[in-house]
């Protein structure tokens, strides 16, 4: 997983509520077996309105995506973190995110920054009003700053030590290989095995 | 003090425990299907690692399989190529796979069950959001993304923050004609789509213990559309009678052993739980949605509400979208919205139980004229006992179709979808918008309000057929 450590761009005001996977990326998406070329995916049903606020050429390039609240509701699709990163966005806030979503992108070095609804509505009016404003998602300061706002987010102390240092769970993991045995060696009989033994 | 059964569950199963770490946590049951798992082959096979436990993982195709002539190749190149990635992925590491034309495949959380792999105090995940399922059985079972999976498939466990537990406390009798969709759907409604986040569900109380194995599976099922990843409902006789004697369930001294240990599966009477909801069964009515979450319900003999008269404005927003994709008025009675297509089927509504059901009112009766009725049983196995009962040929005389085993409807990843602006009641779990097929607008329903929507073409419970249908029995 790529680091994250401090980011800054230009945003994307995403003003809507319940986001959810199926919106993030339709399922015909989810026949492909990779993990890139998503990108076109995101959002389809949307980026068919001219309007819409990503096809709107001054959002061009922008890389941080600020949403209502209970964004990434619905499937377990990691794809919908993929296709956010394929697209280019390195983080996305919001006011509240679905768990699974939000656990799949900390994995993938998205950063998903929580603030409150009113921190959010001063971003959607500061970039909706000049979309030139950029936005510091500061990881190592736990802060988003952008034009006159100044936010602090929290994030668990773990999370933000492994997305610093880009770290791979698994490997982690298997550095408690012996944890792992003991514990399989106390597994009663009983438990159920999908393969005779 | 006291601990409640999703804590109990929790605790026995860490394998590691360190201050400032999540917990990592033994997985006992690892299922797999196409869609969430190449991505996570491709990293095993990156990294040079295997599967550590192939007697603890098993895989079966659902989301993309056609439910019509499975034994010709599968028409879309792209669903062939991903059922193949399996079937190759399965085969190189080992894993045991139900494939298409298998008599024990399925959607991946009707199969569980059906094999007794599923049971009290187990972990279970599956890179599937709807994993929640599993939790009907006192199992702390929940969905996990690509990544989650690969990471489960090479050191069958799972790093993990402890989750906050919520108490759902059902009390009373759901009254005739009312069944587990009817109460999930209403309690989504009453908690929010973003309700549950955070939180493992304990539903309990007297309404639940009531409930049959396939019904609480229906209501854990849709634990995920409250927010929460995982829903339990603690072990009881009812649990124990539904495994014994399937196929993965512990024999003899075994299954005295495990018996003894479900029977601790309890909430103590002192423990505490984090948050509380109380749901009265008895003022409960059929219910459906009219929006494009399955927060977005009502009773069906409501109207569809005025979006003006929410406080908040977001969710104010929120419903003015959702009428104007769902193509709805403010006001409209829930009854006089006409549908095109009723789909039974998924892993809500997929179970024998589920289509007995719906047979029993289409049973001398016709499905309405312009209305398509797709039934979809949730594994092969469904679909053999539901012909074994004649079930099958109640279908196809009301007009409906009757089609073998998988997602279908529920997700139109296969051929079988809803095309723009089409109208569907669907015992499915999701009415997000283009879930079932782009443009497509879904209401979610039981099977008994499906089976009776088919037969008046507009939304309506088993009890608007008395006096509404001449039936030609005389029902
Ligand atoms: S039936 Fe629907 S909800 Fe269930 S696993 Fe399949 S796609 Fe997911």
């Amino acid at each position: 997983m790529e680091a994250f450590t401090t980011h800054t761009g230009r945003a994307v005001p995403l003003r809507r509520s319940n986001v959810d996977t199926d919106q993030i990326i339709p399922a015909h998406w989810l026949k492909k077996v990779t993990r890139d070329g998503f990108e076109d995916g995101l959002f389809e049903a949307w980026r068919k309105d001219p309007e819409f606020v990503l096809n709107r050429p001054e959002r061009q390039g922008a890389t941080v995506l600020v949403a209502g609240p209970d964004f990434g509701t619905g499937s377990s699709r990691e794809h919908a973190v993929w296709a956010l990163q394929n697209y280019g966005f390195k983080a996305v806030i919001s006011a509240r995110f679905a768990d699974i979503f939000r656990g799949n992108s900390l994995k993938n070095g998205l950063l998903t920054v929580v603030l409150d609804q009113e921190t959010v509505d001063a971003l959607w009016e500061l970039t909706e009003a000049d979309p030139t404003v950029e936005v510091t998602v500061d990881l190592e300061a736990r802060e988003v700053r952008a034009g006159d706002v100044t936010a602090a987010f929290e994030l668990d102390e773990n999370a933000r030590w492994r997305l610093l240092n880009g770290l791979d769970d698994i490997s982690l993991t298997l550095r408690n290989e012996a944890d792992i045995a003991g514990y399989e060696a106390g597994r009663p009989g009983y438990k159920p095995r999908t393969l005779p033994v | 003090m006291g601990r409640t059964l999703a804590e109990k569950v929790w605790d026995d199963h860490v394998v590691r425990r360190a201050e400032g770490e999540p917990d990592l946590l033994y997985i006992d049951l690892h299922l797999l299907h196409e869609v969430t798992s190449p991505q996570a082959f491709d990293g095993l096979r990156k990294n040079g690692r295997t599967v550590r436990r192939l007697d603890l993982t098993i895989a079966t195709e659902d989301h993309n399989t056609p439910t019509l002539d499975i034994d010709k190749p599968i028409a879309d190149p792209v669903s062939r190529a991903q059922l193949e990635t399996l079937r190759k992925n399965c085969a190189e590491f080992g894993v045991r796979l139900h494939p298409l034309g298998d008599v024990e495949q399925g959607v991946v959380h009707v199969v569980g069950p059906q094999l007794g792999l599923t049971q009290p105090g187990t972990t279970v995940v599956c890179g599937d959001s709807h994993t929640s399922t599993h939790g009907a059985f006192g199992a702390l079972a929940f969905g996990i993304g690509t990544s989650q999976v690969e990471h489960v498939l090479a050191t069958q466990t799972l790093p993990m923050v402890r989750p906050r537990t919520m108490a759902i406390t059902v009390e009373g009798e759901l009254p005739d004609g009312v069944t587990a969709k009817d109460l999930i759907l209403a309690i989504i409604a009453k908690i929010g789509t973003g309700g549950g986040q955070g939180y493992v569900l304990e539903y309990r109380g007297s309404a639940i213990e009531k409930l049959s194995m396939e019904a609480r599976m229906t209501i854990c099922n849709m634990s995920i559309e409250a927010g929460a990843r995982a829903g339990m409902i603690a072990p009881d006789e009812t649990t124990f009678e539904y495994l014994k004697g399937r196929p993965h369930a512990p024999e003899g001294a075994d299954w005295d052993a495990a018996v003894a240990y479900w029977r601790t599966l309890r909430t103590d009477e002192d423990a505490v739980f984090d948050a509380e909801v109380v749901i009265r069964a008895d003022e409960l009515s059929p219910f459906v949605t009219w929006g494009t979450n399955p927060g977005q319900g009502a009773p069906l003999s409501a109207s569809v509400p005025d979006p003006a008269s929410y406080e908040d404005a977001s969710e104010r927003f929120a419903a003015e979208k959702a009428l104007e994709y769902m193509g709805l008025e403010a006001g409209q009675p829930l009854r006089s919205i006409e549908v095109d297509t009723v789909f039974v089927g998924s892993c809500t509504n997929g179970r024998i139980e589920d289509l007995r059901a719906a047979a029993d009112i289409l049973r001398e009766r016709k499905v309405a004229d312009g209305v398509r009725m797709l039934v979809v049983p949730g594994s092969a196995r469904v679909g053999l006992q539901a012909v074994s009962e004649g079930l099958d040929v109640v279908f196809k005389e009301a007009g409906a179709e009757w089609r073998h085993a998988g997602c279908s409807m529920c997700l139109g990843m296969n051929p079988d979808q809803l095309a723009p602006g089409e109208r569907s009641a669907s015992t499915s779990n999701r009415n997000f918008e283009g879930r079932q097929g782009k443009g497509g607008r879904t209401h979610l329903v039981s099977p008994q309000v499906a089976a009776a929507t088919a037969v008046l073409g507009h939304l309506a419970s088993p009890a608007d057929l008395t006096d509404a249908t001449a039936a030609p029995a005389g029902v």
